[in-house]
């Protein structure tokens, strides 16, 4: 299981780019879709390398991005 | 925001869209740094839960439409007047936070007056200046801000200091005065560097509720679509260029 996962907002999206160079390990990177507004919007290539560090949410211009990250497994009393 | 992918248990939320800001999208263009500034201020709003006692000053440039971006209170002023607008309304309604969002052109043009008379008196207020040295909205004109050597559409050759007049550094001369609590300069171009201007922001705004006077942080932005660059480039051109002429850092700041 990925530690993180980003959710792309399509509609916001205008395909800039920035999260894709910004992200560490590359999980990012442009889909074939367009929205409405005709822009190619971004996806999770490598879903599986995502550890929801959330920077790609922070440089993102247009706050098309959400970040989840799965929580810590809970120590046994 | 519609969330089309399922998301499994076991996972939190751990960054989404500021309470501070309205579901409308943006009319910024592709990769403009503008969006990144506009969400770092509705953060610094939504952090010190101010949102219902916030009122905003829109620009003229590509800011104007700041109002439909947030869920406060917002005038738009004449061209370059927010800093005045801003001192009528903290003066009428202290319990108010009144900022400004202004650029280059609207604050370090036709605005200059205005914005050197507040921080000469030291209102309490707080002021975002967006330079990317160019003006955006129009069609990428040269700006008082605009580097030597730099092409716009007013000056084809590049920018010519002694034909043009050299950039103006707005921070440095504001930060002479006596009036101003805390002039910074940050920048976004990378995780680190948005960290640090949102801190500088946060301090900019709790220095307004702490009466402590007048607050800028002059943010160095990118206008892509005028410097006819890729939003990467953009970016890269801030890091490697633009902090030449101007340095980052806390100019004044009077604790």
């Amino acid at each position: 299981m990925p530690k993180g996962i980003v959710v792309v907002d399509k509609e916001r999206c205008k395909g800039c780019g920035l999260c894709i160079e910004a992200c560490p390990f590359g999980v990012l990177g442009f889909s074939s879709e367009y929205n409405s507004s005709g822009y190619q919007v971004v996806y999770m290539e490598h879903p599986d390398k995502c550890t929801g560090c959330a920077i790609c949410a922070n440089v993102c211009p247009d706050v098309a991005l959400e970040v989840y990250r799965q929580e810590p497994a809970k120590e046994a009393a | 925001m519609s969330v089309e992918v399922a998301i499994p248990e076991g996972y939190v939320k751990i960054f989404s869209k500021p309470r501070a800001l309205s579901d409308a999208k943006y009319t910024y263009c592709p990769g403009c740094h503008h969006g990144i500034i506009t969400r770092l201020v509705a953060e610094a709003i939504d952090e010190l839960g101010i949102l219902e006692r916030t009122v905003g000053i829109a620009p003229v440039g590509c800011a104007v439409f700041l109002d439909r971006f947030f869920n406060c209170d917002f005038v738009q002023a004449a061209h370059g007047r927010a800093c005045a607008v801003a001192t009528g309304i903290k003066r009428a309604r202290p319990d108010l936070v009144v900022f400004t969002y202004q650029g280059d052109g609207d604050l370090a043009a036709i605005g200059t007056a205005e914005t050197i008379h507040a921080a000469n008196r030291g209102e309490n207020i707080t002021v975002i200046f967006v330079n990317n040295g160019i003006y955006g909205m129009t069609g990428g004109e040269m700006a008082p801000t605009t580097l030597p050597g730099q092409r716009t559409t007013t000056t084809p050759l590049g920018r010519e200091p002694r034909l043009h007049g050299f950039p103006l550094k707005i921070s440095e001369m504001l930060a002479q005065l006596d009036g101003p609590a805390y002039i910074t300069r940050q920048a976004v171009f990378d995780y680190k560097h948005i960290v640090r201007a949102k801190q500088a922001i946060l301090k900019a705004f709790r220095n307004q509720l702490e009466g402590k006077g007048f607050s800028l942080v002059e943010i160095l932005s990118t206008c892509p679509t005028n410097w006819r660059m890729s939003p990467a480039d953009a970016g890269r051109w801030v890091a490697e260029e633009v902090v030449k002429t101007y340095p980052l850092g806390d100019l004044k700041d009077v604790g």
